[in-house]
């Protein structure tokens, strides 16, 4: 075998590992930044998401697609909340696109939102759509209670927008 | 929740890998990546040393595409949400380790030694018993807390699994390291390699119901905080014997391994800083007093702080000396920055073990500092994975396995690094998945396999709430 394909063979062949090691990173740091790149996706394909938003907004008004936060929120012009919002607590950041399905809080490791908060019980609170899309929230027995604004909640009370939901130390908030 | 992270539109930011979809298909695609690179470097190696594309060629990519193929189907099949990078990466370094012993294999001078045999077929077996090891651990452990419930039991098995070797009749004495148990008919199994993880399961098991009390009950000395003799007698004894029986083995690799293990965990349990202190400390002092009394490691240490002289010795002829270690270091100094290329190095020239303990310098002579270097971020990279997966885990007890797991890969990387560069003295241990060992690579699918377990359960995603329907009724009924 010649010694230029030899050398050729093994610099190509460190090239092949090292490509194999950043593609390897690659995977790793979409896993960490998984919701930012999932951003960046939907920008690159913001046209044909758009249409989909549009399709999805017609076909199920009740339940309207969360689109890019705010703007698909003022682009549909609606008044129901897409997303709920931690805005206190260790787990401030958090959002949680809402889609008509029940979203549980408390420390249990199945909740929708694992509240990491010494005031928590396992199983605190829900907040789930009524028939009409009202989104209500319900305390689940907890031992220190839930707060919408500052009264303690005993029944299922339907949430207006904006309005904070205490949870010990933990605030959430419904947002468009 | 998992229908709306399909689509890219409605993305779920939850906390952490809540939500994550699976990445299977991300796995599928980097093994194949990862089996087409040993076949490449499998074509090179021929090419270089025969001039021309070895016979088995086909034969080998498709039995290594075979192996990895099985084992994405048993993660496909059983565990659907698990890591999609440990895999592909432990499947690279175990077909490119394949290739490298395939490499030494073809060495006249290593054929000329007296007990050759070719090892690399039985290496390929090697590795589908533990293809096979990984596919039976996710299939029969469906929830890694069931070993939560074999506390105790682990501990014992990993005391027997470390005594058996002494076993008279059973223990075999293989160069200098009573390391292996006779099984007839079938060879000689390395125990310790699996009493590695069973002891992980009993620490992370005992860790995790005990990690308070060792935490909070304890009294300050010194600014180190000690715990309670009760809390910590039972660990420091099964360490103790774990360790003693090491010594008597003159194992020191494994027994290094493993009390690394157990600080780490231990600190990872109770976050105290004084346990990393105490480690250090006590390492270092059972260290200096093996090395001062223990004849094997006493020359293992000499031949560390001068391999030069340790090479004249031997080439005088003098009894119970080595030139091995000399030869590793030369051979990773002719690599130089890019390497010889695969199949060009003289690295045989280490002759005894250069397939196994001292694989990675064939590795450091043909792939130079640049290969080496992407090998060692391949090792990185699994253990970074399983610290990944430990901080992910839900359940303490899922956590600090994962953390002992990987601690104690990432501990027996560098111990056998270290000692072929000369950086620490030289222990008898195997590169996980590269080195030619049956048990290592048998246990190291294992731990491979346990950590997919994890992730698995770690990354799953929460299944949706259904709304309750006797709960829709309450909400009618109204106190007020």
């Amino acid at each position: 075998m010649s010694e230029l394909t030899l050398t050729v063979m093994r610099l190509g062949f460190l090239a092949v590992l090292w490509l194999f090691v950043i593609v390897a990173v690659q995977v790793i740091r979409s896993d960490l930044f998984g919701t930012r790149v999932t951003q960046r996706g939907s920008r690159r394909e913001a046209g044909r998401a758009q249409q989909q938003g549009r399709q999805q907004a017609a076909r199920q008004q009740a339940a309207p697609p969360q689109q890019r936060g705010q703007q698909g929120g003022g682009r549909r012009g609606r008044n129901a909340p897409a997303k709920l919002v931690v805005t206190e607590g260790t787990l401030t950041g958090t959002t949680v696109a809402l889609q008509g399905q029940t979203i549980t809080l408390g420390r249990a490791h199945d909740s929708t939102i694992v509240l990491d908060d010494d005031y928590a019980s396992s199983r605190h609170a829900r907040i789930y759509p009524d028939r009409d899309g009202q989104w209500i929230v319900e305390d689940l027995g907890s031992t220190n209670g839930t707060y919408l604004d500052r009264s303690r909640l005993t029944t299922p009370t339907p949430i207006p927008l904006g309005a904070p939901i205490r949870i010990g130390k933990t605030v959430i908030e419904l947002r468009k | 929740m998992s229908s709306t992270t399909n689509s890219p539109t409605h993305h779920t930011s939850t906390i952490g890998a809540i939500g994550a979809p699976s990445r299977r298909n991300t796995e599928l695609a980097l093994l194949v990546f990862a089996v087409a690179i040993p076949v490449f470097a499998y074509a090179n190696v021929g090419l270089a040393i025969n001039n021309s594309v070895p016979a088995g060629l086909l034969s080998y990519g498709l039995g290594l595409g075979l192996l990895a193929g099985v084992a994405h189907l048993a993660v496909r099949k059983f565990a659907p949400y698990a890591d999609p990078l440990l895999l592909p990466l432990a499947t690279l370094l175990n077909g490119l380790g394949l290739v490298v012993i395939w490499r030494l294999d073809q060495s006249k001078l290593l054929q000329s030694l007296p007990h050759f045999a070719a090892a690399a077929p039985r290496q390929l077996l090697y590795s589908a018993l533990g293809i096979g090891m990984f596919a039976a651990v996710l299939i029969f452990l469906k929830d890694h807390r069931v070993l939560q419930r074999y506390t105790y039991i682990s501990m014992f098995s990993a005391l027997v699994l470390l005594i058996l070797p002494l076993v008279p009749g059973l223990g075999a004495n293989i160069y200098g390291a009573k390391i292996w148990i006779n099984i007839p008919g079938l060879g000689s199994l390395q125990p310790g390699e699996f009493a590695k993880i069973v002891l992980a399961i009993f620490f992370a098991g005992y860790l995790m119901v005990k990690r308070d009390a060792l935490a909070l009950a304890s009294r300050r000395f010194m600014g180190l905080y000690l715990p309670r003799g009760r809390d910590l007698g039972p660990i420091l004894v099964v360490w103790a014997i774990s360790i003693l029986i090491l010594v008597f083995e003159t194992d020191l690799g494994t027994s290094l391994l493993f009390f690394g293990m157990f600080v780490i965990m231990l600190y990872v349990a109770t976050e105290r800083t004084s346990w990393i202190v105490f480690g250090l400390l006590m390492s270092a002092v059972g260290a200096v007093g093996v090395a001062s009394f223990e004849p094997h490691v006493k020359s293992r240490v000499a031949s560390w702080l001068d391999p030069m002289k340790e090479f004249t010795l031997s080439r005088q002829g003098v009894a119970g000396h080595s030139e091995q270690l000399q030869q590793a270091l030369w051979a990773f100094g002719s690599g130089g920055t890019l390497g010889t290329g695969l199949g060009q190095g003289h690295s045989d020239l280490i002759r005894f073990a250069a397939n196994s303990d001292f694989i990675l310098a064939t590795f450091g002579e043909e792939l130079g500092l640049a290969g080496i270097m992407a090998i060692l971020l391949i090792y990185g990279l699994i253990v970074e994975r399983g610290v990944r997966t430990a901080l992910a885990a839900r359940d303490p007890f899922g956590k600090l396995l994962a953390v002992g797991l990987s601690g104690a890969f990432a501990l027996q990387v560098f111990v056998v690094a270290g000692g072929v560069m000369g950086l620490i003295p030289l222990t008898g241990m195997t590169m996980p998945f590269v080195a030619y060992g049956g048990s290592s690579v048998l246990a190291n699918w294992a731990l491979i396999g346990i950590l997919i377990r994890i992730s698995d359960t770690a990354r799953r995603p929460a299944p949706a709430p259904a709304t309750n329907p006797d709960a829709e009724m309450t909400q009618v009924v109204r106190p007020s």
